[in-house]
């Protein structure tokens, strides 16, 4: 490819801002389709990590706005109270196969980032949902809203040095999860680890799909 | 995709099924499903005549990217690219490729497609 005066990958902002991926990081012409699993967990618990440990693109990070009605504000009809939210979600991606390309999203657990969820789950093939054994309530809360919008999804537990070591039971019984959801260890920071825990969600969602009788 | 009668395919158990195309004030009837996912492709060469941030992305679309690489890449919100992007698909700069559809459990196929693309990281 010969790009003459104007390189395709210069950024139009001026030289400091990349336009556009780094040409390694460019998917094939060949990508028809994408799909995504999202990794959801507290602060801190590892979500970028796990994305770069797997991405085949260093993380990036995207941002969505939201202009929220005041929460919880409802005596104010006809008032202009609005508050603007931004959140940013760091994400990476594999490439499967030269047509299918997964992308893996990490979204904050927090009830207040829930207004993230509505895009981001839907079409979601499942979640990941990474579990601070220092901070289980944000999880707990997590997991009810998974269940809540049927996003089908397995645990990670991202266990720290120093954190309490509870028994996989003891944390299952915790969480009040079925005994169906799979529960593994995963360490973050270890790209064998994430794919395992990947694998394990791809697998439950199999067993999940060929165990319906309308698979459609 | 066309515009007529809502999306047979919404899934079920999501009854709150929205679309991240926020605004539509004056293009409500021209709403483009995209998603963080759908794969962005130039149909153009060409950036003639275009503004600075259209003709960013058709430059940085000559191969696939998605919504949410271009919307890094950029430094813009998601609500503020799909803005652009859909003015992009209304004058047939740039293609749309929707993502694997999901149904309510996905497709074996898809699965098995996945787990071999893992096995081999």
């Amino acid at each position: 490819m010969d790009y003459r005066s104007s390189d395709p990958y210069a950024s139009p902002y001026g030289p400091d801002i990349p336009a556009g991926p780094r040409r390694e990081d460019v998917l094939p012409a060949s990508a028809t389709a994408a799909v995504k699993v999202v990794i959801v967990g507290g602060f801190g618990v590892g979500k970028t990590t796990l994305v770069g440990a797997v991405s085949e693109i260093r993380p990036l990070t995207t941002e969505e706005t939201m202009t929220q009605a005041g929460v919880g504000v409802d005596d104010l009809a006809g008032v202009e109270h609005k508050t603007e939210t931004t959140v940013a979600m760091d994400f990476g991606r594999i490439s499967i196969n030269e047509q299918l390309v997964l992308y893996l999203f990490g979204t904050p657990g927090q009830q207040r980032f829930w207004f993230l969820w509505n895009g981001l789950f839907e079409g979601a093939l499942g979640a990941v949902v990474l579990l601070d054994t220092r901070r289980l309530e944000v999880s707990y809360d997590v997991i009810g809203q998974l269940e809540e919008r049927g996003v089908p999804f397995v645990v990670g537990v991202n266990r720290f040095p120093g954190s309490p070591t509870y028994p996989m039971a003891e944390l299952r019984a915790a969480m009040d999860l079925e005994d169906s959801v799979p529960m593994v260890d995963c360490d973050a920071r270890d790209r064998g680890s994430c794919r395992d825990t990947l694998l394990t969600l791809m697998r439950y969602l199999y067993t999940l799909t060929t165990a319906s009788p309308e698979p459609q | 995709m066309n515009g007529a009668g809502p999306d047979p395919a919404t899934a079920p158990g999501s009854p709150d099924r929205l679309y991240i195309l926020t605004g539509g004030q004056d293009r409500a009837e021209k709403r483009t499903e995209l998603d963080l996912v759908t794969l962005i492709v130039s149909r153009t060469e060409s950036e003639a005549g275009l503004q600075p941030e259209h003709a960013a992305i058709v430059r940085m679309c000559h191969y696939p990217l998605s919504v949410a690489e271009i919307s890094a890449y950029l430094e813009l919100p998601v609500s503020t690219l799909t803005q652009l992007l859909t003015e992009l698909l209304a004058d047939r700069q740039v293609e749309a490729r929707p993502p694997v559809p999901a149904a309510a459990l996905p497709d074996v196929r898809l699965l098995e497609a996945v787990m071999n693309g893992l096995q081999k990281l």
